[in-house]
């Protein structure tokens, strides 16, 4: 039995090496100089430079890149969590024709993945003048996360007892007023479940901003952090800070969330 | 209730019929606007971000195109019949192919050992848990740079294999056309095992101790109670797995354009850099949308048979409907 220990505290130290080596490469990169890090790739800083994390952290971009992400995360958050609710709510405590179709009909979209739709989607918010224009990313990203956030959420509302929706509605409150005031405070984890998943999603999404913006002001953090590495090839210290500190809020947020975000995870997965 | 009313004396005076019948149609009216009022914003959010999309994709696809004017050169399916014919574009398939192989020949053994390690009583099992699980919440975006940084010639991965005595396995990683794609697959493979291992630890979580105990009892080997009774048990969540990691791989975008655009001379071609390389590059609008289209299908035909063979077990209900 120790004998497995030691192997598996032996695994364990190679796994954490995999994978926070390249994250403490960016973070200490950062404290270094472009002609210390080309002279010794995994040297360690000595002195350490502050300059390109107070250059990146005081430069207009990168707050501006910050902002905008936040912006379109938090629209099509909102949407998705918001329109997804109430469709859910319809499609779990209502007895209805065609309810099982439009469920079939939302469950289609999860066959959908959004890269796979952004060309199509690009030629149609062309169309529509919806270019250059947060919404532009905002909509179409809550769109495609309506197909998940139904799916978490009509299972979660159609298992909460119907005694507590008779009670309510005998205590002469209406149907609207019992999903407001009882169903939806009851559904809180999955709500918030929903929301995160949606949340990062739109953090993470690369492809549709890059087609929908062309004015480098509307980018978000991910085409950001491209564009910077391409612009600045040749100061590796000043991407490594950039990308440090690009890489704070999501990190953040799932140390945060981190327990929510897989048993969401889970959850998705159990259905 | 008709009955009921059909058994009533005729005679028997109905006071209150009208005004029941009037309330009930009214809440029925009433019902009706909630259900659209519900439902409605949520279907128009769909339909036109989702499917009209799809749809209009299809409908451009068949003519040649270049984003500007109308449509008037009608090609049929010869957008489709170029793309499937040309060599980029199966060379691009076959990659998609390779990443979706290797993740299930690679990744999963490596996620399975990982979970299996992390579901140990360990010292510091928390922190292993969430370090393993860190780089899946970093943008694709994010995880490129990192690596075409560590990457470069004589930068940090070739340092440190001179430094521990691998200098013979340095390679040019990212411009070696027969090395690029497999460089690519264990980036790939840095950033998304954690998820594996998230969802098989919950896997995991599922199979009762009492069951290994009484193989144990019943003289198993840790490696035949692992063989016999974990793996199998594990058996749904690992089908999901597979289905997320085959679509994924499927999609492949964002990695492989800031990483190597697809290159070097297509070496790293996948379908969605074909597809946004010659439909939004070279203005090739038409054909761009037959490459999409065909993307879709092979995604929609790989999810709805695996659906019904392999799924259909273990996620009634996740989207089958709620049973």
């Amino acid at each position: 039995m120790t004998r497995r220990n030691t192997i598996g505290y032996l695994a364990a130290f190679a796994v954490i090496g995999m994978t926070v080596v390249p994250l403490l490469f960016v973070v200490l990169g950062g404290f270094r100089t472009t002609a210390q890090i080309n002279a010794s790739p995994a040297g360690l800083p000595g002195p350490f430079v502050w300059d390109n994390y107070a250059e990146v952290a005081t430069s207009p971009v990168f707050w501006r890149l910050l902002g905008n992400s936040a912006l379109i995360a938090v629209i099509a958050t909102t949407l998705a969590v918001v329109l997804g609710a109430m469709a859910a709510f319809a499609l779990s405590r209502y007895r209805f024709r065609g309810r099982e179709g439009f469920y079939a009909l939302f469950t289609l979209g999860l066959l959908f993945p959004l890269g796979v739709a952004t060309l199509p989607l690009y030629l149609w918010l062309r169309q529509l003048g919806m270019l250059e224009n947060p919404l532009g990313v905002a909509i179409p990203e809550a769109a495609f996360s309506l197909p998940v956030t139904i799916v978490i959420l009509r299972p979660f509302m159609h298992a909460i007892p119907g005694e507590l929706e008779d009670a309510a509605l005998l205590d002469g409150a209406a149907k609207l007023g019992f999903f407001w005031r009882i169903l939806l405070p009851l559904s809180r984890p999955a709500l918030i479940t929903v929301s995160v998943l949606a949340f990062v999603t739109s953090w993470n999404f690369y492809l549709l901003p890059l087609l929908v913006f062309n004015d480098s002001t509307n980018f978000t953090l991910p085409l950001g952090v491209a564009m910077f590495q391409s612009e600045h090839t040749q100061d590796t210290a000043k991407v490594l800070a950039f990308t440090a500190l690009s890489m704070i809020p999501a990190l953040t947020f799932f140390v945060l969330a981190e327990r929510r975000m897989v048993g969401g995870l889970t959850g998705s997965v159990k259905g | 209730m008709s009955a009921a009313i059909t058994t009533r004396p005729p005679t028997a005076p109905v006071p209150h019929a009208p005004a029941a019948g009037g309330t009930r149609r009214r809440s029925r009216l009433r019902t009706r606007l909630e259900l659209a009022l519900l439902l409605t914003p949520a279907l128009v959010l769909f339909t036109g971000f989702v499917l009209i999309p799809i749809g209009v994709a299809a409908y451009y696809s068949l003519y040649s195109w270049n984003g500007f004017g109308p449509l008037t050169d009608f090609v049929g399916l010869d957008n489709y019949a170029d793309a499937l014919s040309g060599d980029v574009f199966q060379g691009a398939i076959g990659h998609n192919l390779i990443i979706a192989v290797l993740s299930i020949v690679v990744q999963l053994p490596l996620s399975i050992s990982l979970a299996m390690l992390l579901n140990r009583k360990l010292r510091g099992r928390a922190f292993l848990r969430m370090v393993v699980f860190a780089p899946y919440v970093l943008s694709e975006a994010v995880t490129a740079v990192i690596w075409l940084l560590m990457l470069q010639p004589g930068g940090f991965v070739d340092e440190v294999l001179r430094a521990v005595g691998l200098g013979g396995l340095v390679q040019l990683w990212l411009a070696d056309q027969s090395i690029v794609l497999y460089t690519l697959f264990a980036v790939i493979t840095w950033k998304y095992i954690g998820f594996g291992v998230i969802l098989l630890l919950a896997g995991l979580q599922g199979v009762p101790a009492e069951l290994r105990e009484a193989a144990a009892l019943d003289g198993a080997s840790s490696w035949q109670t692992t063989r016999h009774v974990v793996l199998p048990l594990l058996g749904p969540t690992i089908r999901v797995w597979i289905f997320l990691s085959v679509i994924g791989s499927l999609q492949l975008f964002d990695l492989v354009w800031i990483m190597t655009l697809g290159g070097p001379a297509n070496a790293s071609t996948t379908m969605a850099t074909y597809l946004v390389d010659h439909g939004f590059k070279r203005y090739e609008f038409g054909f761009g949308s037959a490459v999409a289209v065909i993307l879709f299908i092979i995604c929609f035909v790989f999810a709805l048979f695996y659906q019904r063979f392999a799924l259909r077990r273990d996620t009634e209900g996740a989207l089958t409907g709620v049973r």
